[in-house]
C-alpha cells in the first residue's frame, strides 16, 4: 500500500481517509509487531475561512489535516497510546511502536477495553454532503454580509471578528475485533461579532453566530440582524446597582453555564473525585422540578451530530436531569464498567490512555413554572445575554461561578443595556432557584434551550 | 525507556526540517509563488514530538506521546494574504497548498521563470540544541517525579480529595523560509508541570493549582522541588477551604507578584499588539508617546532570558528575538508586531510573529510580558491599603473587543488597617475593568519582580509565554463577588 493510498490529499477535495485500507495497513502492521489487540481513531478535516475588514479582505486560511490516534493492549493487558499524523506507512508503524513503549507506563488498574457496542449496529443518521464553495465566493459573500451589518446603524463602525468557514470531515474508528465505523459530513458556519461606539461614550460588542451543513443553508439574514440588533442594544447603556437580582438567562447564557459544570453529569469526573456529583447522586433532586435535561448529539438540529463516539459506541439520546433529579451519568466502556451496577457506555467517549468523557448536545426542556414572569413586563430583573470567561470564571469542582456578562435591566419590560457586572452563584443553588422557564427552545450550536429565569443571583456591578 | 523520548523524529515521509536538500525543495516553491506575482512568500515547516503524562492519586493514568508534521504556506499581495496548512509534505502537497494559498489572492502559478535571488544562507539557531531532547530525563525519572510530587500532596494536605501533577513535553523542529531571503533553522525544548489540589470538607470545597515551565532547559525537571510546590499548594488549599466569599465592590487591591502579571498580560498587553490595531480593537493605537498608565510603571516583553516559558532564539517567522520596552515610566513606547502587522500598521517587526503550531499563521503575539521592579518594599505596599483585597493567586483571565478585562482571583485575603490578614480569607472575586482605566491606577511597585509561566490562547494558537510582575497597588478596581 502506498502512502498517497492512505493520505487525504490536498488537491483534491474527493479523496477523504481510506478505512479499508487503514484497517489492512494497521492489522499487517500490528501482526509484524506482535500485537494483536489494537483499535484507532482517525480524523480528516479540510476546512476553509475567510475574514474581512471594513469592505477588505483581511485573512483566507485553508487547512487539510489528518490524524490518527492508535492504542494497542500489551500482554498484560495494559493499554498504551500514540497520536500521528503521518499516515504513511512508516508513521503507522512508528505510532504503533510508540503506543506499544507507553503501554509500559500504562495504568493496570482499570484499563479501558473495547467498547461492547463497538460493533453494535449503527442507527444511521443523514450524512449531509454540501458542495463546496469557492474561497472567492465566500469572499464575496462575506464583504457583503459585513457591508449589511456596517450599514444597519452609523454608530456601528467596524465587525472585528468575523469569518465565514466551510469544512467537511471523516472520522473513523476501526478495532481489531472487526469494528469498522466511519461518517463523515460538511459544516458551515458565520459568525459576526460587531463593535459599535457613540459619541463621548464606550466601545460596545455583541455578535452572532449561525450553523448549518452547507454555506448555502446558512441563515445569513438572521445572523446579519441579530449581530446588529444585539450590538445597538448595547450601545445605550447604564451602570447597575450591585445586588441580588431575578435573573433571566437568555438559552445561549444557560447552556453556557450548564456546560461549563458538564462534569455533574460524567461519570470519570464522580470517580476521579471532581465532580459535584457522586456514585449515589442519581435519583437525587439537584434542580427545580421544572428543569429536564437531555443529552442528544443525535438532534435533527445539532449540527455536528456524531453516529458514534471515540470508542465506537454508538450515540444515543440521555435523559440527564428529569423534573430536577438527576438520572444519569455520561459513560465510557471502563466508568460503566468500574461503575458496576448495571451503566453501559453512552456514546460520549474520546480516545485516550485515560478515557475522557463530555457532553454531546443539550437539549434543555422546561415547564413555565410562574406565568407572572415574563420578559415582555419584567421590572427590575436582570436579562442575561451572554456570559464570558467561563474558562477562569467557573470552578466546576467547587460548584461556584462568577462571570462577567452582556445584558439588559428589564424595567416595566423595556431593556437598558448593562455597562460591565458580573452574576456569582453556585450551580445546584442556581439550579434550584429556577422559577420559570419562558419561551421555546431556542437552536443553538450547542444544545437547545428555553429563557430560564432564576431568582435570588448576585450582581456587581462595576465603578 | 520510551524510544521516542531519545529518537524525536523517527524516518518518515516527507522532509524533515532540516534534509539536507530542503532549501532547494523551498526554493523551487518560493520560486514557483515570486513568478505568479506574490509580494511576499513564507512556509514554515514543522515536525514535533510530544508526550504528556498525568499522574492522579498514587498512579500514572495517561502516557500519551503525540508525532506531528506539516507545513504552513502564506501568500501576501498588498494587504492581503492567504495562508494553507497541510501535513502533507510531498512536493506534491506543498505545491498543492502553495496553489491554493495564491488563489486566496488571486494569483495563479505560471510556467514563468522567476528572478527571484533565493535564500540567504541558513541562520541556524538550533544548532547547539541538538542535544537538547536526549539529555531530557527519561521515562522513569517522569514517573518517579510525578508520583512524589503526588505523595508530597499526601504529606503536606488535609482533607485532600483528589492530587493531580501533570508534565508535558513538547519538541519542536522548525524551518521558516521566505522569499526575502529568511531561511532559519530551530529547534525548541518545552517542558511544563502542573500540580492541582481538591479539599473538600462537607460542602466546603477548595481548588488550587500551580504551574511551572521552562524552554530549552533539560534539567528543568530534576531540578523542580516537587516539596515546596506540595507545601505550597496545601497550605494554600488549607487556607483557602473555609473561606468565606468576598463582599462584590470596589476596592484597593494588591497583587502578587509572579502570575499577578496575567492582569497585565490581558488588560493591556492584548491590547498592544498590532493584531489589535488591525481590528481597531485598542484604545491606544495612535497613542505612541503619550501616558497610558501611571508612571510607576514600566513593562517590557522580551523573548531573551534564558529558560524562561516564553524565550525563544527566533520567533515563527525567523527574526531574532529581542527586547521590547512597551510603556516606559507611564509613556507607550512600542506595539509588538508581526509581519502582517507592520504591512499593514507601519509598526516594525519586533520578533513577536508567533503561532502554536504549522497550522496558524503567525500573529504578533506576547512571550516573556512583565512589569518591571519598583522602588518600594512589598511591606510598604501593603502598608499603603488601609481595607483592601490582596490577590495571591490569579486564576486566569480574558479581554473582549471592547477592552473590557476580567480575572477569577484563587487566593485571595483581606488587608485591614494596612495589615494582610492571612487569617481572612476570601473565595469567589473577580476582577473586572478596563486598561484605559485601570493602568493609571497601578499606582505602586514593589522590588520584587518574578515570573510565571503560563499559555495564552488567542487567534494564532495557544503558546507559551510567562507573565510577571511585582506585588502592585491597583488603586480601585471593582470585585465581583457575592
Amino acid at each position: 500500500m502506498e502512502a498517497a493510498e492512505l493520505t487525504a490529499s490536498p488537491s483534491d477535495a474527493a479523496t477523504g481517509l481510506d478505512a479499508t485500507a487503514l484497517r489492512s495497513q494497521l492489522a499487517e502492521n500490528a501482526a509484524r509487531l506482535g500485537l494483536s489487540t489494537w483499535d484507532m481513531g482517525a480524523a480528516c478535516n479540510r476546512m476553509a475561512s475567510v475574514q474581512v475588514d471594513r469592505g477588505e479582505p483581511k485573512q483566507l486560511k485553508a487547512r487539510q489535516e489528518s490524524e490518527v490516534t492508535i492504542r494497542v493492549w500489551n500482554g498484560e493487558g495494559v493499554v498504551g497510546i500514540t497520536s500521528t499524523n503521518d499516515l504513511s506507512p512508516d508513521g503507522l508503524t512508528a505510532a504503533l511502536t510508540g503506543a506499544r513503549q507507553a503501554s509500559t507506563y500504562g495504568n493496570p488498574e482499570c484499563p479501558p477495553r473495547f467498547s461492547p457496542f463497538a460493533t453494535a449496529p449503527l442507527n444511521p443518521l443523514p450524512q449531509t454532503r454540501s458542495e463546496a464553495v469557492p474561497i472567492q465566493a465566500m469572499l464575496k459573500q462575506l464583504l457583503d454580509v459585513e457591508r449589511q451589518v456596517l450599514d444597519t446603524h452609523p454608530a456601528i463602525t467596524t465587525v472585528p471578528y468575523n469569518g465565514l468557514i466551510q469544512s467537511r470531515s471523516d472520522h473513523l474508528y476501526i478495532n481489531s475485533d472487526g469494528a469498522l465505523r466511519s461518517q463523515h459530513a460538511t459544516v458551515a458556519s458565520l459568525y459576526l461579532f460587531a463593535l459599535g461606539q457613540e459619541s463621548n461614550r464606550k466601545p460596545r460588542s455583541a455578535g452572532a453566530v449561525r450553523i448549518a451543513h452547507g454555506i448555502d443553508a446558512l441563515d445569513v439574514a438572521g445572523c446579519i440582524r441579530e449581530a446588529a440588533e444585539r450590538t445597538i442594544s448595547h450601545l445605550d447603556y447604564a451602570p447597575i446597582e450591585t445586588g441580588t437580582y431575578t435573573v433571566c438567562f437568555s438559552p445561549d447564557a444557560f447552556l453556557d453555564l450548564l456546560g461549563a459544570f458538564g462534569t455533574m453529569f460524567n461519570a470519570q469526573a464522580v470517580l476521579d473525585g471532581v465532580s459535584l456529583s457522586n456514585r449515589n447522586s442519581l435519583g437525587e433532586s439537584i434542580a427545580s422540578p421544572l428543569l429536564s435535561v437531555f443529552d442528544d448529539t443525535r438532534h435533527p438540529w445539532n449540527v455536528g451530530a456524531m453516529m458514534f463516539d471515540g470508542e465506537g459506541t454508538p450515540t444515543s439520546r440521555l435523559p440527564l436531569i428529569e423534573r430536577g433529579h438527576l438520572t444519569h451519568f455520561l459513560h465510557s466502556e471502563s466508568t460503566a464498567r468500574q461503575f458496576g451496577d448495571g451503566a453501559v457506555a453512552t456514546g460520549h467517549a474520546a480516545m485516550g490512555a485515560k478515557v475522557s468523557i463530555s457532553p454531546g448536545w443539550f437539549d434543555v426542556q422546561g415547564e413555565r413554572g410562574d406565568a407572572a414572569l415574563s420578559l415582555q413586563q419584567a421590572d427590575g430583573v436582570v436579562l442575561i445575554d451572554s456570559l464570558s470567561a467561563l474558562h477562569a470564571g467557573v470552578k466546576a469542582s467547587q460548584g461556584s461561578f462568577s462571570l462577567p456578562f452582556d445584558g439588559w435591566l428589564l424595567k416595566d419590560g423595556e431593556r437598558r443595556s448593562i455597562e460591565a457586572a458580573t452574576v456569582a452563584g453556585d450551580i445546584l443553588s442556581c439550579l434550584r432557584r429556577i422559577v420559570a422557564c419562558e419561551g421555546k427552545p431556542e437552536r443553538l450550536p450547542d444544545g437547545c434551550s428555553p429563557h430560564v429565569w432564576v431568582e435570588g443571583l448576585k450582581v456587581t456591578g462595576e465603578g | 525507556m520510551i524510544r521516542l523520548a531519545q529518537h524525536p523524529c523517527p524516518d518518515r515521509s516527507g522532509p524533515p526540517a532540516l534534509d539536507p536538500d530542503v532549501k532547494s525543495r523551498l526554493e523551487a516553491l518560493i520560486a514557483a509563488g515570486d513568478a505568479a506575482g506574490a509580494d511576499l512568500v513564507e512556509v514554515f515547516l514543522e515536525r514535533s514530538d510530544r508526550i504528556s503524562v498525568l499522574s492522579e492519586q498514587d498512579r500514572v493514568t495517561s502516557v500519551s506521546p503525540a508525532l506531528g508534521r506539516g507545513a504552513g504556506i502564506r501568500v501576501f499581495r498588498g494587504h492581503r494574504d492567504g495562508f494553507v496548512s497541510t501535513n502533507d509534505v510531498s512536493d506534491t502537497g506543498l505545491m498543492a497548498a502553495l496553489d491554493q494559498a495564491l488563489d486566496m489572492v488571486g494569483l495563479t502559478r505560471t510556467a514563468q521563470a522567476s528572478a527571484w535571488h533565493g535564500l540567504s544562507p541558513l541562520q541556524d539557531y538550533g544548532h547547539r540544541k541538538q542535544s537538547l531532547l536526549a539529555a531530557c530525563p527519561p521515562m522513569e525519572r517522569i514517573v518517579d517525579r510525578l508520583l512524589g510530587a503526588t505523595a508530597a500532596v499526601s504529606r503536606h494536605g488535609q482533607h485532600l480529595q483528589a492530587r493531580r501533577c501533570s508534565y508535558a513535553r513538547a519538541w519542536q523542529d522548525v524551518v521558516v523560509a521566505a522569499s526575502d531571503g529568511t531561511f532559519a533553522h530551530d529547534l525548541r525544548l518545552h517542558q511544563t508541570l502542573g500540580l492541582n489540589v481538591l479539599v473538600a470538607d462537607g460542602d466546603h470545597r477548595a481548588t488550587i493549582g500551580r504551574r511551572y515551565g521552562s524552554a530549552d532547559d533539560p534539567g528543568f525537571l530534576d531540578r523542580w522541588q516537587e516539596n515546596d510546590a506540595a507545601a505550597s499548594a496545601c497550605e494554600s488549599a488549607g487556607r483557602m477551604l473555609y473561606a468565606d466569599f468576598v463582599k462584590a465592590g470596589n476596592y484597593p487591591v494588591v497583587l502578587a507578584n509572579r502570575f499577578g502579571g496575567v492582569i497585565f498580560h490581558e488588560a493591556c498587553g492584548h491590547l498592544l499588539e498590532t493584531t489589535q490595531i488591525e481590528r481597531g480593537t485598542t484604545p491606544f493605537a495612535n497613542r505612541i508617546g503619550e501616558p497610558i498608565a501611571h508612571a510607576a510603571v514600566t513593562a517590557v516583553d522580551e523573548g531573551l532570558s534564558p529558560h524562561n516559558f516564553g524565550s525563544m532564539a527566533m520567533d515563527d517567522e525567523g527574526l531574532p528575538s529581542r527586547k521590547t520596552v512597551l510603556i516606559e515610566n507611564g509613556i507607550l513606547r512600542c506595539f509588538l508586531s508581526d509581519r502582517a502587522g507592520e504591512k499593514r500598521t507601519g509598526h516594525p517587526r519586533t520578533g513577536s510573529g508567533r503561532r502554536e503550531s504549522y497550522a496558524y499563521a503567525a500573529a504578533s503575539r506576547m512571550r516573556n510580558t512583565f512589569i518591571a521592579p519598583g522602588p518600594h518594599s512589598v511591606d510598604q505596599v501593603m502598608a499603603s491599603v488601609e481595607n483592601g483585597l490582596y490577590c495571591k493567586q490569579m486564576g486566569g483571565g480574558s479581554v473582549g473587543p471592547t477592552g473590557q478585562f476580567n480575572f477569577s482571583v484563587e487566593e485571595a485575603y483581606l488587608i485591614e488597617n494596612g495589615a494582610l490578614r492571612w487569617d481572612k480569607p476570601v473565595k469567589g472575586a473577580t476582577l473586572i475593568g478596563d486598561a484605559e482605566s485601570v493602568m493609571p491606577r497601578i499606582s505602586m511597585c514593589a522590588d520584587d519582580t518574578q515570573l510565571a509561566a503560563g499559555f495564552c490562547g488567542s487567534v494564532s494558537g495557544s503558546i507559551y509565554v510567562t507573565v510577571g510582575q511585582p506585588h502592585i497597588k491597583v488603586d480601585t478596581i471593582t470585585v465581583g463577588g457575592r
